[in-house]
């Protein structure tokens, strides 16, 4: 491929959870390449995904994957600018295996190491399809082990406004699955499910945090969900699993969405931006730009593919930091835990 | 012909850059400091005082396994990827060959033991013939009174080292009913060096692997795949999607 002096060319790396994944990324927003191998029909049988499964699966591809991502982007490493990784969050092990890779490859290769945090890549998803989008926004992050509010300031530059206090959105997801016995991932699948039942038919609740409105809180309705299916089978009433599926899915969506829109309107941010895997869930993508429609906000989404843990993210937002100069150092580590916003 | 030889198997991180006959520098810790943080630094701090550069090295060795899981994988990603960014073959040396390698020219059994935890030790018994290594017991995880055993039955006087050998002493000393003396504390643990001695024979055989090929040799399955394959269920195959 073509490259222009001034072109800045990021490889990224990804392999946080269960996905092995490798892009290569064209001044921040153009996409060359983004390859993943998805070990999710290895975890079904778990009903979740086992660390140390991961870990070895990702040992395996992360080689192939990185030189797909290479071949089919038609460049080769000398002509790449930087090696970008996510270290965190996610499990630590499956962590390691992309951050030791990329720090040999750019030490090797004598190019930029960047560490990139998983949920601003996430975030910096949204860049990927809209060009015009530039920060400030609010974005919705939400996935199987986050959900967050963040405000995007400037790039790079992120304000948590609201948080769950326990489960993440998808988690709920995919225990009421299992309790309906749609199995491992839950998010698609009860999407699809829903679709075929009545989002009326069953109140579950709608959780408020008293005193702090932005945050989350998920784990009282995955015990109603929980509880109606076991007075229902006390009961001897037969279950619409599609109706549960509907109804459940609607009291997620309406608190992602209400949440968002009220702060983004207290905040006084005019783009609304959503990310992470439950992104990709068709009722809440036209529910939340329904709502911003009424309200003149903007509203910003990306493609299925983006929405589900991949490089290309990881790419945009090593871009931003490249640009402002950030590098990490050969000892870079896999943290766990990191938080949006924390630089180490 | 130059070899870069890592370890990063156990506790300790270890990275060494060998000639043939030739030790040209080492780096060697014992330390709770996590891999990730110190084996890239280690094989910097090497390459800037002793000036070479990596690009003219002919191989990149890797203690393979047993050992600690994470650590193994380490060790495993730092390789291959800068077998890929050097374009250079890999060495997949196994971890207890390389412990036994500090011992090239002994006659004596060279029993290295590695603390597998689950009170267990990976373990295996080799012999030096003639300045080859020879294997008298496979590697393998067992338990240390299965190992007494063994070398009980044996019936030879041997050397043990390792951090499973000093976990075990006390078992070892009530135990060990032949001749047998434990590795002094330069020669008791993994080293790079000897890593990339063994390295040296195996590349002589033939025995290298592209780096997109390595990966560890575990000896353990996961917990996870264990307890499926008690249910006598076994594990998906593979899938790949692309996406642009």
């Amino acid at each position: 491929m073509e490259k222009n002096k001034k072109d800045i060319r990021i490889l990224a790396i990804e392999t946080s959870c269960d996905e092995t994944a490798a892009a290569v990324v064209q001044n921040g927003r153009e996409v060359l390449s983004n390859v993943i191998y998805t070990q999710i029909k290895l975890h079904t049988v778990f009903g979740g995904v086992v660390p140390e499964i991961a870990s070895r699966k990702h040992i395996e591809k992360i080689n192939p994957v990185i030189e797909t991502a290479l071949s089919e982007a038609g460049v080769t490493l000398d002509e790449i600018d930087a090696v970008a990784v996510t270290y965190g969050p996610g499990l630590v092990g499956a962590l390691l295996v992309g951050v030791a890779e990329a720090k040999a490859i750019a030490y090797g290769a004598r190019k930029a190491l960047i560490g990139v945090h998983h949920i601003e890549g996430h975030i910096s998803a949204n860049y990927i399809e809209h060009k015009e989008l530039e920060p400030p926004f609010l974005c919705l992050v939400a996935s199987g082990g986050h959900s967050h509010l963040v405000l995007v300031k400037d790039y790079g530059v992120y304000e948590i406004i609201g948080r769950t206090r326990d489960d993440a959105a998808g988690e709920a997801f995919d225990k009421v699955a299992r309790a309906i016995g749609l199995g491992y991932p839950g998010g698609p699948k009860v999407d699809k499910l829903a679709r075929e039942g009545n989002r009326h038919a069953i109140t579950f609740p709608r959780a408020k945090i008293m005193d702090h409105p932005d945050d989350f809180s998920f784990s009282g309705l995955k015990s109603a969900v929980l509880n109606y299916l076991n007075q229902c089978q006390m009961k001897g009433i037969e279950v619409n699993r599609a109706d549960v599926a509907a109804s459940f899915q609607q009291a997620v969506i309406d608190v992602l969405t209400e949440h968002t829109i009220d702060a983004a309107k207290r905040i006084g941010v005019d783009k609304v931006a959503i990310a992470g895997g439950v992104a990709s869930n068709s009722s809440l993508r036209s529910q939340m730009k329904e709502a911003c429609t009424r309200r003149r906000i903007r509203f910003y989404h990306p493609s299925p593919v983006y929405c589900t843990d991949n490089a290309a993210m990881i790419g945009t937002a090593a871009y931003y930091e490249y640009i402002k100069g950030v590098r990490h150092g050969w000892d870079l580590n896999a943290i766990a835990n990191l938080k949006i916003g924390e630089r180490r | 012909m130059r070899i870069l030889a890592m370890d990063s198997s156990g506790l300790v991180a270890s990275v060494a850059l060998v000639e043939e006959e030739n030790l040209l520098a080492e780096y060697t810790m014992n330390l709770k400091k996590t891999h990730s943080e110190t084996l890239l630094p280690m094989i910097d701090a090497i390459v800037e005082l002793t000036g070479i550069d990596l690009s003219g090295i002919d191989a990149i060795a890797v203690s393979a396994g047993p050992g600690s899981f994470t650590g193994l994988r380490i060790g495993s990603a730092t390789a291959k990827g800068l077998g890929f960014a050097l374009k250079k073959p890999l060495i997949s040396v196994p971890t207890l060959e390389g412990m036994a390698y500090h011992f090239v020219e002994s006659d004596r059994l060279i029993c290295p033991m590695m603390d597998a935890r689950r009170k267990q030790v990976y373990t295996a018994i080799y012999r030096f013939v003639d300045g080859e290594l020879t294997t008298v017991m496979e590697g393998c995880a067992c338990s240390v009174e299965e190992l007494i055993r063994k070398v009980n039955e044996l019936n030879q006087e041997i050397i043990f080292l390792g951090d499973g050998a000093a976990m075990a002493r006390e078992m070892l000393e009530e135990g060990v009913r032949v001749e047998h003396r434990y590795a002094p504390l330069h020669m008791n643990r993994q080293r790079a060096s000897a890593v990339g001695a063994r390295a040296f024979d195996l590349y002589k055989k033939g025995k290298t692997q592209t780096a997109a090929e390595h990966a560890p040799v575990y000896f353990r399955k996961s917990q996870a795949e264990r307890e499926l394959e008690a249910k006598g269920k076994h594990l998906a195959s593979d899938s790949v999607s692309r996406a642009h």
